[in-house]
């Protein structure tokens, strides 16, 4: 689950790290108001929105007084910004932070926490090539990138923070600073189940201080349960409405833009479908995911939310049972086709645990399915069917 | 033979007086697999059709002789679980539990180390030696006993690999499932050791997906060790990237974990790569053909 800047300097405040002061604000007048009360020589207009390079894309503006906020505040909110993450339909600005400007930087450093799948442990990165994208640092200049692996039995120690500190060329004077504010970036880390926490730029100022300009957090989805906090900083414009509806039901849904809907269980499998479709000259709408244990009714949920989306021409149900029954499959399809009705074509493969009973079901409910024995089968059916819709 | 379990292997369920666990255990029953007893803590004393129900893992293991379990506990608690089954020194522990989050992982990762315990999954379908024992949740009659090694990722396609193969009348040795969590237990190459040191498997399948180096780590392996043909399947060519694809590992993130460069990294080890999981039977058909093993592997 991401979330917004103003929302991740928030958290970070609460462990300590030094942040700009700012507000959030919805409408020209909050912002002008907030403006005001931060009484700065410059202050930052700052589009919020889920997505990075809001920069480059013009979402960020230095206002000189309040006219100017004001200005820039009318002109961000309900502007679509497109940037290299949002796709070209680009996203809404709906929030902005209005934030005290950072007028004497010295220099800018890159400072990033993640869980590294290879050493199975949290990692710190660090840069002395702040504001830059880090992937590019990564790929060009190996070299420049310095990591710290953190022991959770002792979690991020001191040296290790001013070791990094030291590595990415911060003024000796202000390591300790430094490293007192990546101390508190891995607590804020730990505590709140982070998955990612980015902060690009980190600077050092002529006043010397050691600011978090910015901050993107990324939260492990399968710890909210315990983090009622996190939960609330959710943001619900910044997400697709199927996928919102979709994890209601804990399913895992993801759109695409293609007219071929897909119904699955399990991710590899889901992709694997994903995948044959293509390969056979057709486009998946989705990635859907039922998982394990699935409901009648989740299944039945999952299955209203494919025929919800209009670009849907024809939809393939592709089932390898496990731990999901194929019953239990063939009876949320039935319904679900029953109570909204089956306007598109429909092609069903069923495989494993009580497949019999499933195909009973589907053969005895007098809708119009396509049977397919295998996923090439199945694949190439809902290709030819879609593309005989679409011409008609 | 075969690899980390078999016809002798005495196992308990962790978890057991779920329903999931409940619908499961009964399975692996049928299937022949020796389930000796459950945990859940507070029903010890009890029995689930039959299988005496204890307190604690370590209780099960003094009564029963066990050296596996199988955890079906739900995630808030699987971490724990794990941790318990380390303590009480089983050979091998298979976590089927989904969305354990990451930073239990990594805790349970670090407590693992030195310890004898090996752990499959979380997020996995479990451990079968075909007609000998199947752990986890996996279709037991899809399966087929022969020479065939089978290591994956993703749950469901192992069952779609398998099915392949045993409908082309190719049995298989072992078929594990590593699960699809960015931080898991056993990886590829343990299991390709496994696999390349079984005098009973001829050949081995691999089934990687999106995110992550796991898959690269593992063609340099094959390339420096492996005495078997290899063939394998990236899962996700078609995924965008940024978008998590249902398993927490499936990601691809910064421009690396794709398909593509899986795939590149396979095919420069001497993989053969299946173009699509319709087709993952018949290109190791063609591999052993290759290599004068068919008429080893065939079913007779």
């Amino acid at each position: 689950m991401n979330i917004h800047e103003y929302q991740g300097k928030e958290v970070l405040r609460q462990y300590g790290v030094a942040v700009p002061r700012g507000f959030v604000a919805f409408s020209p007048d909050e912002a002008v108001k907030v403006a005001k009360e931060l009484n700065s020589t410059v202050t930052v207009v700052k589009a919020q929105i889920h997505a990075g390079g809001r920069g480059k894309a013009g979402g960020v503006k230095i206002a000189k007084n309040l006219d100017d906020v004001r200005t820039y505040a009318k002109e961000l909110l309900g502007k679509v910004l497109v940037t290299h993450q949002t796709g070209p339909e680009g996203k809404e600005v709906k929030r902005l932070y209005i934030e005290e400007g950072c007028p004497n930087i010295e220099k800018e450093y890159y400072i990033s926490l993640v869980v590294d799948r290879a050493t199975s442990r949290v990692t710190v990165m660090g840069s002395a090539e702040g504001g830059m994208d880090i992937e590019e640092v990564a790929a060009e200049t190996p070299e420049k990138i310095f990591t710290e692996v953190v022991d959770p039995v002792v979690g991020l120690t001191a040296f290790q923070a001013r070791r990094l500190a030291f590595n990415i060329e911060i003024p000796a004077k202000l390591v300790n600073q430094a490293a007192k504010l990546m101390l508190g970036l891995y607590e804020a880390f730990i505590d709140k189940d982070a998955s990612m926490l980015e902060i690009n730029p980190l600077v050092v100022t002529g006043d010397d201080q050691v600011l978090a300009l910015d901050a993107k957090f990324n939260f492990d989805s399968n710890a909210l349960y315990r983090h009622a906090d996190v939960r609330e900083l959710r943001d619900l414009d910044e997400e697709d409405s199927k996928e919102i509806e979709a994890s209601k039901y804990d399913l895992s849904y993801i759109s695409l833009d293609g007219n071929i809907g897909c119904m699955v269980n399990g991710a590899g499998l889901a992709m694997a479908t994903m995948d044959t479709i293509s390969y056979y000259g057709g486009s998946p709408a989705n990635f859907l995911d039922v998982g394990g244990g699935a409901t009648t009714e989740k299944v039945t949920a999952a299955f209203k939310i494919i025929l919800s989306d209009p670009n849907v021409k024809g939809i393939f149900v592709n089932i390898f049972g496990g731990i999901m029954k194929c019953d239990i499959i063939a009876e949320g399809v039935v319904t679900a086709a029953r109570e909204i009705g089956l306007q598109v074509p429909l092609v069903v493969r069923l495989e494993g645990t009580n497949v019999e009973i499933g195909k009973d079901i589907l053969n005895n409910s007098g809708l119009n399915i396509v049977a397919a024995n295998s996923m090439a089968d199945g694949a190439q059916k809902i290709v030819n069917l879609v593309a005989g819709e679409v011409k008609a | 033979m075969s690899v980390f379990i078999n016809k002798d292997t005495k196992v308990i369920v962790q978890g057991i007086t779920g329903e999931t666990a409940r619908f499961h255990t009964k399975q692996m029953v049928e299937y022949g697999t020796k389930v000796v007893a459950g945990v859940t803590p507070g029903k010890g004393g009890t029995d689930v059709d039959g299988i005496p129900v204890f307190n604690t893992v370590e209780e099960a293991v003094q009564a029963t002789g066990a050296t596996v379990s199988v955890i079906y506990v739900p995630a808030a608690f699987a971490a724990d679980s794990i941790l318990e089954a380390v303590d009480a020194e089983l050979d091998l522990t298979i976590c089927i539990t989904e969305h354990i989050p990451v930073l239990d992982m990594v805790n349970v990762k670090r407590y693992m180390e030195g310890k004898k315990t090996r752990l499959v999954g979380p997020n996995c379908p479990g451990v079968i030696t075909a007609d000998e024992c199947k752990i986890g949740i996996m279709p037991g009659y899809i399966h087929k006993k022969g020479h065939v090694g089978v290591v994956s990722r993703s749950g469901t396609l192992t069952y779609e690999a398998v099915h392949q193969l045993s409908e082309a009348g190719i049995g298989q040795t072992t078929a594990v499932g590593i699960g699809g969590d960015p931080i898991n237990g056993t990886n590829f190459i343990d299991c390709l050791q496994a696999f390349n040191e079984d005098p009973d498997t001829y050949a081995v399948v691999m089934i990687g997906e999106i995110g992550g180096t796991a898959e690269e780590e593992a063609a340099e392996w094959i390339q420096a060790n492996m005495k078997k043909p290899v063939v394998g399947f990236i899962g996700g060519q078609t995924a965008p990237p940024g978008k998590r694809m249902g398993h927490a590992g499936a990601i691809i993130s910064g421009g690396k974990g794709t398909a593509v460069d899986k795939i590149a990294a396979m095919n420069a080890a001497g993989i053969e790569v299946a173009p699509t999981p319709s087709v993952i039977g018949e290109t190791l058909i063609k591999v052993i053909k290759e290599k004068g093993l068919y008429d080893a592997c065939k079913t007779h």
